[in-house]
């Protein structure tokens, strides 16, 4: 049984690798699972503002409509600067990071089976080999791409806030600032250290709090499936209904953060 | 944990949906809400316009109402008070009347009374006369008395 259990934990930890050796390999599907639900929100989103309309909004474009009123208020409250980017952005993040993580709510084995089925029937493939995390948001590649963009935007929007001479300057000047030309000098290394670290933590805490919360709920997951199946609603419907929470807070988190480090990087100090 | 060529993959397709957002879907949904928001406003506005309007047309109206209902008082006490002065004046207009009807038969039945007075005179003259000639007419002269006689009648 122990055994077995470990055989199954590992399958479902396993991702569905393309045949590129080391880093060139893919995860087919973290891609396509986040590539559809990406899709799905754009195009639902894009078809509700096309047949938009003034008067009797349908209950579709009201729902649409609130979500882009509660990112647009907190865009609002928090960036003050103008930017046509900023309030898009953590739409698009909010909407595909529920999706993503809404993925932990399908049952743990249902997609993974589909696959093993498809993967025998179609393609002749050994079930036992057949992989399929079905969570995006779980696998680190999406977390970082997502937060790294970020950090780029940051850096992009630093520089057009205040020209790559002022980024610059901040750079060796804040957060210690000293008024003799010598004392300047030799905080400018200290100073440029403490900015490299704040940079470089804002993608790494951001990624990896929403794969940290992921993971963790995906793998109690499936830990609750490998109870005997009475039991199994004990644990799963309350940990499915907390997740429910989590799913939605790591997204709201996730946008949030990316307002207010934007928001940060266009302040000058 | 493992990186791999799917972060790039990843952040391709979150560029993409970014990209895609801010074309197609913010800017359509975020210029209907505003206009919406603005239909709302004016529409807000329009009713209270509106019921100030109302408002000053009533307030109109009742300035109206009152200022006919003044009016007409004030010309029902003008008519009562000038009935009051016609009937005056015809009750005024009667007592001359009157008064005058009165004199006039008064001055009429003076009249009559000295007519009658002419008249009985002259009778009671022609009767003295008569009587006078009677007695006369055995003892004098008719012709001789003549003139008593007439001085007689003017003191009649």
């Amino acid at each position: 049984m122990a055994g077995n259990a470990t055989e199954y934990i590992k399958h479902h930890l396993t991702f569905w690798k393309s045949s590129h050796e080391g880093f060139w390999s893919i995860h087919v599907d973290t891609f396509s699972v986040s590539l559809i639900l990406g899709f799905l929100f754009v195009g639902v989103f894009a078809l509700v503002a096309k047949n938009a309309k003034l008067e009797n909004p349908g209950r579709l474009q009201l729902f649409v409509e609130s979500l882009v009123e509660m990112v647009n208020t907190q865009v609002k409250e928090i960036f003050h600067a103008e930017s046509k980017v900023v309030a898009p952005l953590a739409l698009t993040i909010f909407c595909w990071v529920f999706l993503m993580n809404a993925m932990d709510m399908l049952p743990v084995d249902l997609i993974p089976q589909i696959a093993a089925w498809v993967g025998y029937t179609f393609f002749g493939a050994d079930p036992h080999h057949v992989y399929f995390r079905v969570v995006p948001s779980a696998d680190v590649n999406s977390t970082f791409a997502m937060s790294i963009s970020v950090m780029l935007c940051i850096i992009g929007f630093s520089i057009k806030a205040k020209g790559l001479g002022g980024w610059g300057k901040e750079l060796l000047t804040a957060p210690f600032h000293a008024h003799s030309p010598i004392l300047v000098v030799i905080l400018a290394p200290v100073n440029f250290a403490f900015q490299m670290v704040e940079l470089v933590a804002k993608p790494i805490s951001l990624s990896l709090r929403l794969f940290g919360n992921m993971y963790a709920g995906e793998l109690i997951f499936i830990l609750i499936a490998l109870l005997p199946w009475g039991a199994q609603w004990i644990l799963g419907a309350p940990w499915a209904i907390f997740h429910i929470l989590v799913i939605t807070l790591q997204a709201f988190v996730f946008m949030m953060l990316t307002i207010v480090y934007l928001s940060l990087a266009v302040e000058k100090h | 944990m493992e990186f791999n060529a799917t972060l790039l993959g990843q952040a391709i397709t979150f560029a993409i949906l970014v990209w895609f957002t801010m074309k197609f879907v913010w800017p359509p949904l975020t210029n209907m809400m505003d206009e919406r928001a603005r239909r709302i406003a004016d529409g807000l506005a329009a009713a209270e316009r509106g019921k100030q309007d109302l408002e000053a047309a009533e307030k109109r109206v009742a300035d109206e109402v009152r200022k006919a209902k003044q009016q007409s008082t004030e010309i029902m006490l003008a008519a009562e008070k000038r009935a009051n002065q016609i009937v005056e004046e015809a009750k005024d207009a009667a007592r001359v009347e009157g008064a005058k009807l009165v004199s006039d038969a008064k001055a009429e039945i003076e009249q009559e009374v000295l007519r009658a007075k002419e008249v009985l005179r002259e009778q009671v003259a022609v009767l003295a006369v008569a009587g006078a000639e009677k007695i006369l007419r055995r003892e004098i002269d008719q012709a001789k008395n003549a003139d008593l006689l007439a001085s007689i009648k003017a003191e009649l």
